[in-house]
């Protein structure tokens, strides 16, 4: 078991290599040149070969790679080229908002999601079912910028019963926040409950046609229980994956939800630095978006081979 | 493929209505876009400034936008954008994620590398990684073409190893290794003919979230530039006035709903028909 | 392991008459059963004899109301258990709901495959303590130690311990005791063992045999005992059923039918057992088979088992035998059964 796990964890560093590497890269690829952005029309040429150096620019690409690599491997993502401060930090200023909304919106699209697949799995080819799976089409169809204007428009200016955008005042209590994610982190969820969904339902219906369901229901159990106690049990592995996995692509996946609701968050940031060629942010966040994503990832295999009882012995 | 099999194709296909209700809209939606000139009412670029922002109505359908233009026939040539490029991100995603997809399958050595490659693109976002390439690329219709097709390239060519693994176990391809078949041959006609179905199911569902996608890309204003008129940049022109002409949102997110889900009824729809089948066939 | 001579003194415990299963499935809709007619006694063994496909399991599950829903029903026919309480109902006319309270409790069924029947992510002991909870109101301590008991029962060493183990960590044969303890845990009338021996080998074959003819008679318990291996009916049975492409072609006691099969499908079955090869010129063994297979749709004309068989005439073809008594306490479905007296 331990093998197993240590090949994965290769395989993660191999992919965060991968992913660091084509980020560096593919960033200077990018017409426009930061320094110029960051003096604007008026500077001089010396100015900007000023600054160019400060940031270590006029170095050979190769260089700055190796470079940059190093820094990133003692945990130093540099300086962000705007903003005038370390980019780690720049990311954990804007993490809080992004965080809770990803963790809001994938509670509420399990708590639609799980639910359904479930119903369409026990009510399978019945009207429920069709009923459950078209709506997980139709949620997966929807542009979730256009539902957040369309709730903006309907719950927040025409009844007024949540804030029209933003994160709440700056010393906001925990509170203020959640109430400010409410519609934003609705509209997530709905969005991505299709896809929970769809796995919940298949998870559940490879599970009910297993033999030991059968077993649970010469003895005379309840249907309930079965479907509840024994089905569900085995069939939460590939739920849960989709689960973690679909919270780890909200973190830097919601950019769309939090500009249309104004919210702080990291998307906004690497939005704004891909758009003034901020090198260090760019490469910065996604390196940790990614990275996110690949522990979460690694993380959730290391509790299956913890949990499962067929691997314990 | 001949006549009849073509009709049994169909028939199975459309076993369940909504698939065919889904294949018909889909269709009405390609047709009205291909001929935009003949279907829209009105010009989608004529501004009438005494006719801002008025609620559909006779004349309006579906009312107008802040510059007195048909939102209607706006939609309908916004068709043409937006569903020209996700038809184009399609055609690109697939030539190179089967081309990916049959290597990695096929060939063990390279398999290790590319796989490691669709891990990396798949652990970004993919609105994230498109905003990105975009960004690097520059804002063209053409570049979020290309951009769009790197992001969904990866799923292709997972799909399309999978199967490839799969078929080049079965015995007609071993026998026709042994035959001295040579490796170009196998791969495209042997084993490329066997993956075909899941390719198109795949195909289906790109070409939806590709819409989505794009509509996305251009309301953050990161995708075509505004002038084209999309479906998204629609979306992102009329913002602002959504309160007091929620038509001029409201209408061009329907379309988009109706195109995706159009699309992945018609994915689904075809799935359930060639995997069950796919498995007697093999 | 014998079966007495004389007729038993109670009635039936499970007495089915004219079962008639159906299906629908992609292709329209198939009947699996047809016309069967079957009893099984307190205390004894009635044998269900087949081939795959003859239609013994899906008679099986229609009898515990397990067919799949919504595609399989009861079309016709009854089936009437005498349980504990001594009243005797139709189980084809009850509701599910209804249905339900008779599983566990008073009918018990093991099935063939040891290895996937049980639940992976629970103790075994918790698998049986959960029906003995439902079934007969204990509390946790008390199911839990009946869970023991049980499987002591049946003859796993170091239960106590056991208990707690994961099916996973029990090989197939001790599996397939996990699930003959979950059976009895409730004491049933009627066990309904569905093929539980042949996915093991031989040796794990006898003593599971074994265990299950001593609860047997020591419970008093009915078994309906599904197989295509005659070599075991002959070890366990006191009467024997015969089916054949969802029909019954014949019933008779177990000595009766090893003497005097009244059935060419049933004698050819004797014939093909390995203790009837005959010895070749050559000195090599020839054991017998019969050639064909099943036939698919029930629609042609004639007795079913005609194309195979080797006493067959056209009047075979034309005309659908009945199943009708040949000799005291045996039954056969074939035009030309008198060929074979």
């Amino acid at each position: 078991m331990l093998t197993a796990l240590a090949r994965k964890l290769g395989g993660m560093l191999t992919v965060m290599f991968l992913v660091a590497t084509m980020v560096f890269f593919l960033t200077r690829l990018a017409p426009g040149d930061p320094a110029a952005l960051m003096l604007g029309d008026q500077a001089s040429e010396a100015d900007i070969a000023q600054l160019r150096r400060t940031y270590g620019l006029d170095q050979p690409v190769v260089v700055q790679y190796g470079l940059w690599l190093k820094e990133v491997l003692s945990g130093n993502l540099g300086q962000s080229i705007f903003l005038q401060r370390p980019v780690l930090t720049a990311i954990a200023e804007r993490a809080e908002p992004t965080f809770f909304l990803a963790l809001f919106s994938i509670l509420i699209a399990s708590l639609i999601g799980i639910p359904a697949g479930i119903v369409s799995a026990v009510w399978r080819g019945g009207r429920s079912d069709q009923a459950v799976s078209a709506g997980a089409m139709l949620a997966a169809s929807i542009p979730s910028f256009w539902l957040g204007l369309l709730f903006i428009q309907f719950f927040s200016v025409r009844l007024g019963w949540f804030p029209v955008a933003g994160y709440g005042d700056p010393g906001a209590g925990l509170g203020q926040r959640l109430y400010h994610l409410i519609l934003p982190a609705t509209v997530l969820g709905i969005v991505n409950s299709a896809l929970i969904t769809r796995f919940t339902r298949a998870s559940m219906l490879d599970v009910l046609s297993e033999d030991y369901v059968r077993t649970a229901r010469a003895k005379g159990l309840s249907e309930a229980r079965i479907v509840l106690r024994h089905a569900l049990g085995n069939a939460l592995v590939p739920i849960i994956t989709v689960v973690g996995l679909t919270a780890a692509l909200l973190v830097g996946g919601a950019i769309i939800t939090e500009t249309v609701f104004g919210l702080p968050g990291i998307g906004n940031l690497v939005v704004s630095a891909v758009l003034r060629r901020d090198y260090p942010v760019i490469q910065g966040a996604l390196i940790v978006i990614a990275g996110i994503y690949v522990i979460i990832n690694f993380a959730i295999d290391v509790i299956y081979s913890l949990v499962d009882p067929r691997v314990k012995t | 493929m001949d006549r009849a099999a073509l009709a049994l194709f169909f028939r199975r296909l459309f076993r369940r209505k909504l698939v065919l209700f889904a294949f018909v809209v889909l269709a009405t939606i390609v047709l009205v876009a291909l001929f935009a000139p003949l279907v829209a009412p009105y010009s989608p670029t004529g501004m009438r400034v005494a006719n801002r922002l008025k609620p559909p109505g006779a004349l309006n359908w579906l009312g107008t936008d802040e510059f007195g233009r048909d939102v209607l026939s706006r939609i309908i040539y916004g068709g043409r954008a937006s569903l020209g490029i996700g038809m184009a991100v399609v055609v690109c995603s697939m030539l190179a994620g089967t081309t990916l997809g049959l290597l990695a399958g096929y060939f063990r050595a390279l398999d290790a590398l590319i796989m490691r490659g669709v891990d990396a693109m798949m652990s970004l976002p993919d609105i994230l990684l498109a905003i990105f390439l975009v960004a690097v690329l520059g804002a063209s219709a053409g570049n979020v073409v290309l951009a769009l097709a790197i992001v969904y390239t990866p799923r292709v060519v997972r799909v399309v190893r999978g199967s490839t693994l799969v078929v080049r176990e079965l015995p007609f391809v071993e026998a026709a290794r042994t035959l001295g078949v040579s490796t170009w041959r196998i791969l495209t006609r042997h084993i490329l003919l066997n993956v075909a179905s899941p390719i198109l199911v795949q195909a289906t569902f790109i070409f939806a979230y590709a819409v989505l996608a794009e509509a996305g890309l251009s309301f953050l204003g990161a995708g075509v530039p505004p002038e084209i008129p999309t479906w998204g940049t629609m979306i992102a022109a009329g913002q602002q006035f959504a309160d007091r002409a929620v038509w001029v949102v409201l209408f061009p997110g329907l379309a988009i709903v109706l195109s995706a889900l159009s699309l992945q009824l018609l994915g689904d729809g075809l799935r359930d028909m060639l995997d069950p089948r796919l498995r007697k066939a093999l | 392991m014998s079966a007495p001579a004389t007729p038993p003194a109670e009635g039936p415990t499970l007495a089915i008459r004219g079962l008639e299963v159906r299906f629908r499935t992609e292709e329209g809709e198939v009947t699996p059963v047809r016309g069967v007619d079957l009893d099984v006694y307190p205390g004894r063994v009635t044998a269900l004899v087949g081939e795959s496909g003859s239609g013994k399991s899906v008679t099986s599950l229609a009898v515990m109301g397990l067919l799949p829903r919504p595609a399989g029903r009861i079309a016709a026919g009854t089936v009437r258990y005498t349980g504990k309480d001594g009243a005797t109902r139709d189980l084809a006319q009850l509701p599910p709901s209804a249905l339900r309270g008779f599983r566990g409790r008073e009918i018990a069924m093991i099935f063939q495959e040891p290895m996937t029947s049980l639940n992976p992510v629970l103790s075994v002991g918790e698998q049986i303590a959960e029906q003995v909870r439902l079934h007969l109101r204990l509390d946790a301590a008390a199911a839990w130690r009946r869970a023991e008991e049980m499987l002591g029962l049946v003859e796993i060493p170091d239960a106590r311990r056991r208990a707690r183990d994961y099916p996973h960590q029990m090989s197939g044969g001790m599996r397939q005791r996990v699930m003959i303890a979950l059976a009895m845990s409730c004491t049933p009338r009627l066990l309904i063992a569905d093929e539980p021996t042949t996915a093991l080998d031989v040796t794990i074959q006898a003593q599971i045999l074994a265990l299950i003819d001593r609860l047997r008679r020591e419970h008093g318990m009915g078994v309906l005992f599904i197989t295509h291996n005659l070599g075991v009916v002959a070890e366990v049975a006191d009467t024997v059923t015969v089916m054949y492409a969802g029909e019954v072609v014949e019933s008779a006691g177990v000595r009766a039918l090893f003497r005097q099969p009244r059935h060419p499908y049933t004698r050819a079955l004797i014939d093909c057992l390995p203790a009837r090869a005959t010895r070749q010129a050559d000195g090599q063994r020839l054991v017998r088979s019969i050639p064909g297979s099943v036939a698919g749709a029930a629609s042609a004309p004639g007795c079913r088992f005609a194309p195979r068989c080797t006493f067959q005439d056209p009047a075979c073809a034309a005309e659908r035998p009945a199943l009708v008594a040949v000799a005291p306490g045996q039954a056969s479905r074939c035009l030309r059964d008198a060929v074979l007296a």
